[in-house]
This record gives C-alpha cells, sequence and structure tokens, in this order.
C-alpha cells in the first residue's frame, strides 16, 4: 500500500517544492531527479506487485474525505472567482450546480458512510500508473527545458514557471490518485483535480484565446463533474451504508443497479476523453505550451476519460446504452479521422488524431466484450508513447523553425535529421503495421466480429483507419522529401530533450517487439480476473510481427549502400533550366520557385462541415443511452 | 511444412506468373486497339534491360524505400500463399504501398509528389472495400486465415456476390487501370509525366516492376477465394475478371481523383457493406 500513497504524495511534495522555488537550475535539477524517482517507483510497483491480481487496501474513508470535501470547496471558491473576474456565467452555473450536489451529498449521505476498501490496485491500475509515471514524468523533464525556450520566444507571456510545475506534478499526482482509488468519491475528487489542472494550464499564456479555451475545456468538464456527482448521489440513496460507492462491488453489482451510474460516469468520460459533441476543448487545448499538449493527449486528462469507461465496461457490455456510447466513439472516430485530413497545423492534426483513437477507445469499451477491452487497453498504452513523441516532436521543430505547420515540413530530413526520423517513427507507430496502434485496430476488428452491432463497427473502422493512413502518410512524405536546399538546425536543441525524445522513440520500437509480454503478464491476467475469459494474438502472428519489425530495422542499412554508388541527377522539372534552389523561369519570364503542397480536401473535410452532421449525431446517441438509463430508474 | 513450401513457391514462381500475366496484358490490349504488340515475354526484357542500366537517382533514400517496397510487397503474398491471416497480408500489403509512396515523396520533384499524393488517395479508396472483403471471407468461413478460406468447401461467391463485385472495383484501382489510374501510367507524355514513378530509373524501376508483379498475383489469389471450392471454376474466374480489367481499361479514360474516391467508398459502402448485412442477419441468423 506504501508505493500508492507514495506515488500519490511525492508528486505533490515536489510540486510544493517546486512552487516556492525560482531558481532554474535547481528547477532542472529537482524535476529530473522527481522523474526518475516517480518512474523508478511505478517500475517497482510494476515489478513486485503485477503477479498478485487485483489488491484492496483498507484505508479510513474519514478524515481524508473531510480534507478532500474541503479541497473540493475551495476549488469551487477559487473557479467562481475567477469566473466572476473573466466574466463566464455559464461557468459560474455548472460550478454552483457542481458544487450543490456536492454539499447535499456530503451533508445528508456523506456522514453515514464507511466505504473501508478505498485504495487498490489491479493490472489495469499497474499500467496505467506505468503510463503516467513514465511518460508522464518524462514529459514534465522535456518541459523544462522548453519552457525556457518557450519563455525566450514569447516575452509577451508572464513567467509563471513555478506555477506550471506545480500545476504539472499536481496532475501526475492526481491521476495517480484517479486509477488506484476504489472509492469513487475519491475517484472524483482526483477527477476534478484533473480538470482544475489541465484548466490553469491551457489558460496558462494568459491570452485572450487561451483564456476562453481554458473555460470552454472547464466548462465541458463540469458538465461531466456534474454527472459524476450525480452518479455519487444516486450510489449512495442506492445503499446509504456507502458499499456501491466501492468501485469493484458496484461493478459486481451487475446491470440492474450499475447500469444509470455506469452511463453517468462514462458521460463524464466521454467529456473528459473528448468525444463529439464535446471535442471542441481538446482540440482549443492546443493553445498552451506543447509539453502540456503532450501531457493532456498521452498519460493524463483524456486517458482519464477512457480508463474510467474501460472499467465499467462489464457494466455496459451487452446493453443498448452501453451501445450508444460505443458508438458515439464510433462516430466520433470516423469523423476527427476525416476533419485530420483537411488540418495542415501539426498540433491540430495530433489533436483530431487523439480524438479520433479515443473515440476508437471508447467504441471498444462501450460494447465491452474481452477481445474489444483487450484492443481498447492496448490503444491507450501504444497512443500514449506515440503521440507524447510526436507532440515533443512538433514542440521541438517549432521552436527550432518557428513553424508549426506541416506544409513547412518541406526537407525536414535535411534540416533536423534526427528529428525527423524520430518524427518518422512516431507517425509509424500511429498507423502501419507492425507497430502498436495497427496491431490494437487489428484486436478490434477481430473483436467487434462477433460483437452485437458489430458489422456497423467494423464499416466505420474501414473507413476511418483508410482515411488516418491518408494522414498520416501524406504528413510523413513532408518530413522525408530531400530538398536540394536547407542546412541542418539540429545543433541547438538541449541534452534533455533529445533524451526524452530518444527514449520515448525506443519506446515506441520497443512496445510494438514486447507487446505479447505486457499482453501476457498484465492484460491477459487482468481480462481473466473481470470476464473470466481472455484475448490475445496467435502465436504464429506474433512471430510474423516481430520478422516485420526486424525487416524494417535491417532495410535502413541499405542506405549507406546506395548513398555510395548511385549517380545523382536533378528532379525532372519539365526540362526547363532550373537553380539549385529550385527556381525556374515561368511564362513571360518571371521567375518562380517549385513548391510542393498537399491535398487537404477542406471542401470534403472541412472542420465545420463534419461536425455539422457529427455533433447532432453523438447528442443523439449520448440522449439515447441517458434515456435508457432513466428508463431503467423508472 | 506445406505453408513454407507455398511461400517459397511464391516467391519464385509469382515473378514469372505476374510478368507473363503483364506480356498478355500487353497483348490483349494492343489487339482490342487493332496494333500487333510486343511479344507475350516483352516485360521480362524490359526489365532484364532496366537492370543492365546506370543506376541515376536524385536522392538515395529513394532507393532504400523501393527496396522496402519490394521487400514488403513480397512478403505480403508469401504471408498469403503460406494461408496467414488475411487482415495481417492486408496490412502488409498497406505498408508495401506506403513505401512506394514514400520513395516518391522523398525525390521531390513536382511529378513524383503529385503521384504519391494521388496514390494515396487511391490506397484511401480500396482500403475500406478491402477490409470488408476480409470480413466477408471471415463471415462464410468462420476464419480468417487465407489457409482455412482456400480449404473452405462454401462457395463464399454465392454469399458474396456484392463484395466479388466491390472487389472487383477496387482491383480496377489496384492494378492502376483507366479510368482509376490516377497516380501514374504507362505512358511517359502526359499531364503527370509518370507521377509516381518519373523519379525511378534503372533497377530501381525495374524493382517496381517486379513487385508489381508479385502484387498481381496476391490479388488475383484473393479473386481464387471466392471460388475456392471449385479450383478449376476459380482459374477460369481469375482469367474472365482479368480480361474483364483489360476491357476495362481500354474502354474508359482516367478520371479525376473524386472519381476513384467515390467508386472505391461507394463500392465498400453500398456493395460490401449490404451484402455482409443480408449475409449476416439473414443468412448466419445472428
Amino acid at each position: 500500500m506504501n508505493e500508492l500513497i507514495f506515488l500519490i504524495v511525492f508528486p505533490t511534495i515536489i510540486a510544493f517544492i517546486l512552487l516556492l522555488l525560482s531558481n532554474n537550475r535547481m528547477r532542472h535539477a529537482i524535476v529530473a531527479c522527481s522523474a526518475l524517482v516517480i518512474s523508478a517507483a511505478s517500475i517497482y510497483l510494476l515489478a513486485t506487485s503485477y503477479a498478485r491480481g487485483a489488491v484492496y487496501y483498507t484505508v479510513p474513508f474519514e478524515p481524508t474525505s473531510l480534507v478532500m470535501f474541503a479541497i473540493e470547496m475551495g476549488i469551487a471558491l477559487l473557479l467562481l472567482w475567477l469566473g466572476i473576474r473573466f466574466k463566464q456565467y455559464i461557468a459560474i452555473i455548472l460550478v454552483l450546480i457542481q458544487s450543490a450536489l456536492m454539499l447535499f451529498y456530503e451533508f445528508t449521505m456523506g456522514m453515514g458512510m464507511e466505504p473501508v476498501r478505498n485504495l487498490f490496485f489491479d493490472q489495469f491500475s499497474i499500467i496505467m500508473a506505468m503510463i503516467i509515471g513514465i511518460i508522464g514524468s518524462l514529459i514534465a523533464v522535456y518541459a523544462v527545458s522548453y519552457m525556457q525556450t518557450y519563455h525566450d520566444h514569447h516575452p509577451e507571456v508572464r513567467d509563471r514557471r513555478r506555477f506550471f510545475f506545480f500545476v504539472t506534478f499536481i496532475f501526475l499526482a492526481a491521476m495517480f490518485g484517479l486509477v488506484f482509488s476504489n472509492n469513487l468519491v475519491w475517484v472524483f475528487f482526483f477527477w476534478e483535480i484533473t480538470t482544475l489542472a489541465s484548466f490553469l494550464l491551457i489558460g496558462y499564456a494568459e491570452s485572450e484565446e487561451a483564456t476562453k479555451n481554458a473555460f470552454l475545456a472547464l466548462k465541458m468538464n463540469l458538465l461531466g463533474g456534474i454527472a459524476f456527482a450525480a452518479a455519487i448521489i444516486y450510489l449512495a440513496s442506492a445503499d446509504p451504508a456507502g458499499g456501491l460507492l466501492e468501485l469493484d462491488a458496484l461493478i459486481a453489482s451487475g446491470q440492474a443497479v450499475a447500469l444509470v451510474p455506469a452511463v453517468l460516469i462514462s458521460f463524464a468520460g466521454l467529456t473528459k476523453a473528448a468525444q463529439m459533441p464535446f471535442s471542441g476543448w481538446l482540440v482549443g487545448a492546443m493553445v498552451a505550451p506543447t509539453p502540456v499538449s503532450a501531457l493532456l493527449h498521452s498519460s493524463t486528462m483524456v486517458k482519464a476519460g477512457v480508463y474510467i469507461i474501460v472499467r465499467f465496461a462489464p457494466v455496459l457490455a451487452g446493453s443498448l446504452a452501453g451501445a450508444s456510447i460505443g458508438f458515439v466513439g464510433a462516430v466520433t472516430f470516423l469523423v476527427a479521422s476525416g476533419i485530420a485530413i483537411s488540418q495542415s497545423n501539426a498540433k491540430k492534426v495530433l489533436a483530431y488524431s487523439t480524438i479520433a483513437n479515443l473515440g476508437l477507445i471508447v467504441a471498444c469499451a462501450g460494447v465491452g466484450t474481452y477481445k474489444l477491452i483487450w484492443a481498447a487497453i492496448f490503444l491507450i498504452i501504444f497512443h500514449a508513447i506515440a503521440k507524447s513523441l510526436l507532440f515533443l516532436c512538433v514542440g521541438t521543430v517549432e521552436h527550432r523553425t518557428g513553424s508549426r505547420d506541416i506544409e513547412d515540413m518541406d526537407g525536414l530530413i535535411v534540416r533536423m535529421p534526427r528529428l525527423a526520423v524520430m518524427m518518422f517513427v512516431g507517425i509509424a507507430g500511429m498507423f502501419l503495421a507492425p507497430f502498436g496502434m495497427l496491431i490494437s485496430k487489428w484486436a478490434a476488428i477481430e473483436g467487434f466480429i462477433d460483437a452485437p452491432f458489430g458489422l456497423l463497427f467494423i464499416t466505420i473502422l474501414a473507413f476511418g483507419s483508410a482515411m488516418t493512413v491518408f494522414f498520416w502518410a501524406k504528413w510523413m512524405g513532408k518530413i522525408i522529401a530531400v530538398t536540394p536546399y536547407g542546412e541542418n538546425v539540429e545543433g541547438t536543441v538541449s541534452r534533455e530533450k533529445w533524451a526524452v525524445l530518444s527514449i520515448l522513440t525506443a519506446l515506441t520500437v520497443l512496445a510494438a517487439l514486447f507487446f505479447p509480454l505486457i499482453s501476457s503478464g498484465l492484460v491477459e491476467p487482468y481480462l481473466l480476473g473481470v470476464f473470466g475469459e481472455t484475448a490475445r494474438l496467435a502465436q504464429d502472428n506474433v512471430i510474423i510481427m516481430v520478422l516485420m519489425i526486424s525487416l524494417l530495422l535491417i532495410l535502413p542499412l541499405s542506405f549507406p549502400f546506395y548513398a555510395k554508388e548511385e549517380k545523382r541527377m536533378p528532379a525532372y522539372m519539365g526540362g526547363r533550366p532550373v537553380t539549385a534552389d529550385l527556381r525556374f523561369a515561368g511564362s513571360a519570364g518571371i521567375e518562380r520557385t517549385m513548391t510542393t503542397r498537399n491535398y487537404y480536401f477542406t471542401e470534403y473535410f472541412g472542420e465545420g462541415k463534419l461536425l455539422r452532421y457529427a455533433n447532432p449525431i453523438c447528442i443523439l446517441l449520448i440522449l439515447l443511452a441517458g434515456a435508457i438509463a432513466a428508463g431503467a430508474v423508472l | 511444412m506445406t505453408s513454407i513450401i507455398a511461400a517459397i513457391a511464391y516467391l519464385v514462381l509469382a515473378p514469372l506468373v505476374g510478368g507473363l500475366i503483364s506480356g498478355i496484358d500487353r497483348k490483349i490490349t494492343a489487339r482490342m486497339q487493332g496494333r500487333v504488340g510486343p511479344p507475350i515475354l516483352q516485360p521480362f526484357y524490359d526489365v532484364a534491360k532496366l537492370f543492365e542500366k546506370e543506376d541515376v537517382t536524385v536522392t538515395p533514400s529513394q532507393n532504400t524505400f523501393i527496396l522496402s517496397y519490394l521487400v514488403f510487397m513480397a512478403l505480403t503474398g508469401a504471408l498469403f500463399f503460406a494461408g496467414e491471416d488475411l487482415l495481417l497480408v492486408i496490412f502488409a500489403f498497406t505498408l508495401a504501398h506506403v513505401f512506394i509512396v514514400l520513395g516518391a515523396y522523398a525525390a521531390f520533384s513536382p511529378y513524383s509528389y503529385i503521384g504519391a499524393e494521388r496514390e494515396l488517395i487511391s490506397l484511401m479508396a480500396y482500403e475500406p472495400m478491402i477490409i470488408l472483403t476480409a470480413v466477408g471471407f471471415y463471415l462464410v468461413t468462420g476464419s480468417f486465415y487465407v489457409g482455412d478460406i482456400a480449404a473452405s468447401q462454401a462457395p463464399a461467391i454465392l454469399y458474396l456476390p456484392g463484395v466479388f463485385v466491390g472487389f472487383l472495383t477496387i482491383l480496377t484501382i489496384k492494378l492502376r487501370k483507366s479510368p482509376f489510374d490516377i497516380s501514374t501510367s504507362h505512358h511517359a507524355h502526359q499531364e503527370l509525366v509518370k507521377g509516381l514513378t518519373t523519379e525511378f530509373s534503372g533497377a530501381t524501376l525495374g524493382k517496381i516492376e517486379i513487385a508489381h508483379w508479385y502484387e498481381t498475383v496476391v490479388l488475383l489469389g484473393i479473386v481464387y477465394l471466392f471460388f475456392g471450392f471449385n479450383p478449376l471454376l476459380a482459374l477460369v474466374a481469375i482469367a474472365v475478371t482479368y480480361v474483364l480489367e483489360i476491357f476495362i481499361d481500354n474502354t474508359f479514360s482516367r478520371m479525376k481523383w473524386q472519381t476513384t474516391l467515390k467508386s472505391g467508398w461507394g463500392a465498400a459502402a453500398i456493395l460490401g457493406f449490404l451484402n455482409l448485412v443480408v449475409l449476416y442477419y439473414f443468412y448466419l441468423g445472428v
């Protein structure tokens, strides 16, 4: 139990130290050391506990809950003050509703409650802890170096780095708390902390846009928070002793009892995981410094949303409400993949790709068979690694070249060769065999095929994947195009950044190589524990995947051989005389430069165009799920 | 053991079969156009000559991408003929295609760049239908393994007529035949120049040809699966299918990329999906 408490408390302590510390060198050292400690502690948890199955700890409910309640009320007051200051009246109303619900719960029900088994871990928590502990702290290390450059480039932004790192580490602590809590009231507390943390980080730049987008994120997540609070009140009134507030007891209690809270909490999960119609907040969140995006997209925030839905999958499975939630995810996957085609801002492409992949996870979890949960957990793992790598790559490129637009990434392989290779690996990790995300999509197809509505899900998946291939491959093409001009600007990237990027690149490849171990060591035992059955990839397919990875590692070795022998010629330019930097005499003697541009098809895949259909569809599906749950109450 | 022999046999024989098919293709095409046409073995002479030529490139990484293209195309077919999981075969197939596209991007040439982009459109156009084809085989035979599907006595074509027509549509896209030859063409005097393959020459272009032969054999192998219950019928079906492709190639002119996308996706959404729905709910009684 101590390691669980350590993982929650240690980042909190570090957060307060960083809040008090203004010396930059000290900050570097402390962040690096604590990142090491947190990763080591999560690996220690894995090494000592993976074989122990689900373990529950008796922790006194009070006074911890009282402290949490006090903090929640403090947060509510802070949000009210900020809401009044920035004239965000909808946010104020939402905060008031949520606080009223929690006050009602605390004073009419909370007093008599004594849930006992408040902390726990199982294999799924361990997986989440590894993602938070390793990827989250790597991003923190990167952020120290990034924020320094950030403030050099943005003199107009007030330097609040102490606050920034305070919130970042609180964020990590809250995520650990969320995945280790077996008591829904506690889960809710940490849930709200992550909402607050992301609100504060998105608004870091304090510009009008940043503030607006921060409040958008806040409002959408508060909406989810209200549903979560309603679920707690429902459970507390269903069982005044508080036994149902224990997560494992609730999930084991079956659909008759648990379907209503499962739908309410899944709704909260949908808002947090930025599913349509709530996708706007995650897209808006890209105004924050890039490490914040990396954090939100890979190891925290959105992963909390899908974590809770995957937890409730056994309850949702086989219900019509679960299927509608699954369809929200499927529609989000399809539409977000389409929108990603039309975007040229790299961070926006990454944002829509995250939304799409979260949609796929939600689709798997909503349908909730054991095969699909296998796919969902692997999607969480692989996505966390590859997406954090890609965000940090884009952040580095932006600082060196001054642009995060994919159209400006021509010849990145010439200007930033090492970085381009890492970005290439990250993109490959997102959509190509034999890397991670593709393994999960494959498992999802095989899982959906004997699930209810399976054919519809598979068709959506097939179309979504096709679009995924298109937008990733054209980005890949942009960065590997070897321009005859351009000079290397990689020199000034700091050692810390390289270290983080290299580790994440290695993890992308290693995760694909060693996923059978993750499967047999963690995911399969978890599924056996929850469903009594488990999925796995057939042995010969695993061998083939390993063979393919080996080939991919060997084939680049042919490059030096080709580089030595070939005779070089300039590209064919229609027979016109061309200068070395691809200028040529156009018609009427005007000099032009050869440029290439990617297809974006905004007239077919534009953001507004697709969201106009997708948002209403998803709202209807959510209402359907809600109506089914409400029908169950009445 | 038999599966390994089949894979090796494919690796050795597929280029011969594929080259021969290509030669016959050119002969029939010529006859349809009222020409005599080259000898059947002409594709082999062409490729042999390509390997004789001096290697000239814009940038050496192109050659690495094309080598990867060839290797993964051969691997795709080997997996197919070894009877492995059809979905895995499809994913390896996509990987191989991404490599040729990347090779074209690497050159940073206006013509190969547009070819690469258009090839990606074709890829996006055929991907849903090919996945639904695999799903269709699963619904009929209960397995994704090519070995099981081929050995199944169920007359797949009778259950999957819509899927088959859908597959023929994307076969035309896949073989880059008119009206879907948007990314490259056989003749280098059009607006694309040679699109995707503009910047490849010599042995590298030869490798692309050989990869294309490997590819043709795998695609016709999928046609076989529809008729696997009767091998003789299957061979006839393959011959008829290919002649039909040549006929389509010679009847249509190249159309816009929108047509490719709409045809590929329309085939998947209408022919493929509806066929599978009927199968799923009426025949299999799920």
